[in-house]
């Protein structure tokens, strides 16, 4: 009886566009205008900086784009970061979530104190991170390592990814403890008592009860941060600038260097197209797991 | 029968009573180490705000003598209020454009669905996976050529679209929580669909209305990709101004610490706040 | 002064029909009862009367006039929602007062309506609570109350009573009898339980699978169902069903071979029936009688003693039937009985379910709860 029902009226249908328009409209626009002129761009000859070779270009674009080692070394750089990031943020998650569902003195204090990087503005984070923690004779890293008698270590030119890699972590980390926590509370308490009942211990649980409930939620967690991540600009932008070399430079920073650095229109329209292409495989994903949520 | 009573029963001699006691003081000291580490970077950036340069990079300590010169130093040297009002203008203008077009669109889908409201949603949610990267070039063309570069209005224009899914999502997921019966008693009682949404829909669902404006606020603030992209001095919000201080000449720790504890201690706590509603959103109900 | 009349009302979702072209009428200041299984699409029937769903096809007419294109506001009911529907964030008396308000009536005369339906639901001192803080009792009454307020031709009601604790129900269902009394108005009542319209009724309208089954007094419904849905549907604990076989049909009824060899001869009109025609017995639990000589028999499976009354439920051949008897029979659970029954209490339905039809009137069928309250006002009815 808890159906949807439509209101069965005549004008509801038009009730109902006249009120999604200014959002449709505006969202279509958003969407179209924007992606048809990349995709555009990315046919054309167009740089800035020489206005008078302009022209259709085909593929050539592509062409160069594909055949630029530094695109295959940004497209490795984007899915080691997304990769660790990922394991990262997701195995650590789901531990801390655990850790965070038992019951402990503080524990609400606690918890969002764990939280808290989430929302830290990324130029904030990368920073802090840059020069108080990880900076190669005053941080607190290097402190911390001279403490225990190991050399201090210059990490932005030793370990660049990595320490891209660890800001990133520490951002999107909380994001996946959230969302668990949050799910792992949904979690029937009557069904873990059910597996004790049952003679399930504590890993037997996790195992087969909590992990299992939490798949969507993971899931969730995975292709909503891989959306993000595809695109880190700001914690490379405010650190290494993509260096030291290519070392830490990504799509997303590739296309920024090849628009605004270089001017180069075309090729970095081109190098939108690939961002979306590769995006879009990923929220194909998400987009569907989504609409099975909506339907129940 | 027995060893599975022992085993599930809840401790009642002295030892269970001590080893349960033993248990929870390890995940005490776990969960709060675990939390402290995590939170250590935003703790020594406050306190490091409150240091000389001089202290700021000396060996890691405690012990100082606390300051607020960094502070002023901020503020006198850089005009921080600047870029503080224009992320706060770029934030609120932003929300409110949001809600303001996503309510009667969330009204619309939640209370007169059609056949093609759920692909709507979805495809709204699809416009969230186009990487920004993807449309920079064009975005940034357009805006040189309309004279929105740098400007708080660009910014705003930006973000409204940015989170517009997400904020009509948000509202949709409220919206579908409200029992239907309470708006059709009111029709039964001769309300006009403007006054169902006003003296019903927006006062019940005023909780799930500010938390979604909350979390669009919280987004607008902390974008980094648009702001630095399309900002230089005029309408630079905080995320651009930090990002100053990343050059090598502006190295210095104690007001980088000043102005970045001012930068996020707002939404830290509007974050605090909302945590639970910020899951909904950002997941699009999926997890609740 | 309100009567309704729906004509041929059709309701489509999609491509499925959930009301399959329903005619009924509605007399002035009558308690009709829509009852049926959940799903049977009574509720929606409701809604469309009340104007919260548009009818697919067909006309709706309140006096008269049809109805079909008037907001639900102007058609002069009110409605009671099975779950309430409070306005949470408005006190009592706001809650009552709405309709007032957004009509635009002075607050004093606002406030002298509100105070009026409180006294006659004992509302007063729960005026400036909130929902929240009232009993679902209370949260009932105000619902009612709000209805009241409006003084409403028709008062429509969806299964007011399914969110009451059993003790509540009673209690209210004796409130709402008398609040039709009192308030003499038309009442349209939506529910799955078969004793709220079995008490509370003028007339019962059994729906099931979007047409109507039967509509009648809850005494008609419960003597003379038309057909075996309608037959299993009302009287508590359900009727019970034996396959039987045709023996003869006469001028006094139809005789029939019962399981286990047998025969009886039932009072009903078996003219049409072919020799060999399919027919099931219909017998209540409580006309079911425990005799030695009795020409049924079988084995005790379960014994349930309520103290006045005891439920056997016994084992046949090919069917589990449920007897209700004395509070003091001395049998035990395996024990073998042979029970009777009179062939007056009987139904006999045909292969495709229909009722023939009974050869006497039960006298007590014409009557509604109406004809209870006033001696002999109706005694023509009785024959």
């Amino acid at each position: 009886m808890t159906k949807t029902r439509a209101s069965g009226r005549t004008v509801g249908g038009l009730r109902t566009l006249s009120l999604q328009a200014p959002a449709v409209t505006l969202l279509l626009l958003w969407m179209i205008v924007p992606l048809g002129m990349t995709i555009w761009f990315s046919f054309q000859y167009y740089n800035l900086l020489m206005p008078d070779m302009a022209g259709f270009a085909g593929v050539e674009n592509y062409e160069y784009l594909l055949t630029d080692p530094a695109l295959w070394r940004a497209m490795g750089n984007t899915l080691l970061l997304v990769g660790s990031v990922l394991a990262i943020t997701v195995i650590g998650g789901t531990l801390l979530a655990v850790l965070f569902q038992q019951d402990f003195s503080g524990r609400g204090i606690a918890r969002v104190l764990a939280i808290s990087p989430f929302f830290v503005m990324p130029t904030v984070s990368a920073l802090v991170w840059k020069n108080m923690m990880m900076h190669p004779s005053n941080g607190v890293l290097a402190w911390l390592f001279e403490s225990v008698g190991l050399p201090a270590l210059d990490w932005f030119s030793a370990l660049p990814l990595t320490s891209i890699v660890i800001i990133v972590a520490w951002q999107w980390l909380p994001f996946a403890l959230l969302i668990l926590l949050t799910a792992m509370q949904s979690l029937d308490e009557d069904q873990v008592e059910a597996a004790r009942m049952d003679g399930a211990g504590p890993i037997a649980i996790f195992f087969f009860i909590t992990l299992p409930h939490l798949r969507r939620a993971i899931s969730v967690v995975v292709m909503i941060e891989m959306i993000f991540l595809l695109t880190i600009f700001a914690e490379i932008f405010v650190t290494t600038s993509g260096g030291p070399g290519l070392a830490t430079t990504n799509l997303a920073y590739l296309i920024y260097i090849r628009a605004l650095l270089d001017f180069d229109v075309g090729t970095a329209s081109a190098g939108g197209v690939i961002a979306i292409i590769l995006a879009n495989i990923v929220a194909i994903f998400l987009v569907r797991m989504v609409a099975k949520n909506l339907a129940d | 029968m027995t060893t599975l009573g022992s085993k599930t029963a809840p401790p009642r001699s002295v030892a269970g009573w001590r080893s349960a006691q033993a248990k929870r003081a390890i995940i005490t000291v776990l969960g709060w180490s675990v939390a402290l580490v995590i939170f250590f970077p935003i703790f020594w950036m406050v306190l490091t705000g409150f240091k000389t340069e001089t202290a700021a990079i000396a060996d890691p300590t405690l012990i100082f003598s606390p300051t607020l010169e960094s502070y002023q130093a901020v503020q006198a040297r850089s005009g921080y209020a600047r870029f503080a009002l224009n992320s706060v203008a770029v934030a609120f203008g932003s929300t409110f454009f949001a809600l303001l077009i996503a309510i009667p669109c969330a009204y619309a889908m939640a209370f007169l669905p059609t056949k093609r409201t759920k692909g709507t949603l979805l495809w709204m949610l699809s416009t969230k996976m186009l990487p920004s990267v993807g449309v920079l070039v064009p975005i940034y063309l357009i805006f040189r050529d309309v004279g929105l570069l740098d400007t708080r209005t660009g910014l705003i224009i930006i973000y409204t679209l940015m989170n517009l899914p997400i904020v009509v999502w948000m509202l949709y997921t409220f919206f579908k929580d409200m029992p239907k019966d309470i708006l059709e008693a009111g029709r039964m009682d001769g309300a006009t669909t403007l006054q169902e949404v006003c003296f019903l829909l927006l006062p019940l669902t005023l909780p799930g209305i500010a938390s979604t404006g909350l979390l669009s606020i919280i987004l607008s603030w902390n974008e980094a990709f648009w702001s630095l992209n399309l900002t230089s001095s005029k309408a630079a919000p905080l995320t651009a101004y930090i990002a100053s201080f990343s050059s090598p000449e502006g190295l210095f720790w104690a007001k980088l610490s000043a102005a970045s504890t001012m930068a996020i201690a707002p939404i830290l706590i509007l974050g605090w706040m909302t945590q639970k509603q910020m899951v909904r959103g950002l997941t699009f109900g999926a997890v609740k | 002064m309100a009567t309704l009349q729906l004509k041929n009302i059709t309701k489509r979702f999609g491509d499925t029909e959930v009301i399959k072209g329903i005619d009924l009428e509605v007399n002035d200041r009558e308690f009709v009862v829509f009852v049926g299984p959940s799903g049977c699409g009574k509720s929606t029937l409701m809604r469309m009367i009340a104007g919260l769903e548009s009818a697919t096809d067909g006309d709706i007419l309140i006096n008269g006039e049809r109805i079909n294109d008037v907001g639900p506001a102007d058609r002069g009911l009110a409605m009671v929602f099975q779950s309430y529907a409070l306005y949470p964030h408005m006190t009592v008396e706001a809650n009552m007062g709405f309709s007032m308000r957004l009509a635009g009536v002075p607050k004093e005369e606002r406030r002298a309506k509100v105070l009026e339906a409180a006294k006659i639901l004992q509302l007063e001192p729960l005026l400036d609570r909130k929902p929240k803080a009232l009993s679902g009792g209370q949260r009932q009454r105000v619902a009612i109350g709000r209805a009241i307020v409006r003084n409403p031709s028709i008062f429509l009601f969806d299964e007011p009573l399914s969110n009451l604790d059993a003790a509540l129900r009673v209690q209210m269902r004796i409130e709402l009898a008398r609040l039709h009394d009192e308030l003499d108005a038309t009442m349209i009542y939506v529910t799955h339980d078969q004793i709220e319209a079995m008490t509370m009724a003028d007339k019962i309208v059994v729906l099931h699978d979007g047409v109507v089954e039967q509509v009648g007094s809850p005494m008609a419904l419960y003597h003379h169902p038309c057909n075996r849905f309608v037959a299993g549907f009302i009287g508590s604990p359900k009727m019970n069903f034996l396959n039987v076989s045709l023996a003869s049909v006469n001028s006094d009824g139809v005789v029939i071979r019962l399981p286990g060899g047998g025969e009886r001869s039932v009072p009903v009109n078996g003219q049409q029936l072919n020799d060999n025609a399919a027919l099931e017995l219909g017998i209540r639990p409580e006309h079911l009688v425990l005799d030695e000589q009795g020409p049924l028999s079988g084995q005790i499976k379960v014994l349930e003693r309520l103290g006045g009354q005891t439920s056997l439920y016994v084992q046949m051949d090919d069917a589990l039937v449920t007897i209700m008897a004395d509070g003091d029979v001395a049998y035990r659970v395996h024990d073998t009985v042979r029970f009777g029954f009179a062939p007056e209490r009987a139904h006999l339905f045909d292969g495709n379910g229909l009722a023939l039809t009974s050869l006497q009137q039960h006298p007590l069928a014409g009557l509604t709860r109406h004809d209870n309250r006033a001696p002999g006002s109706s005694s023509e009815e009785l024959i």
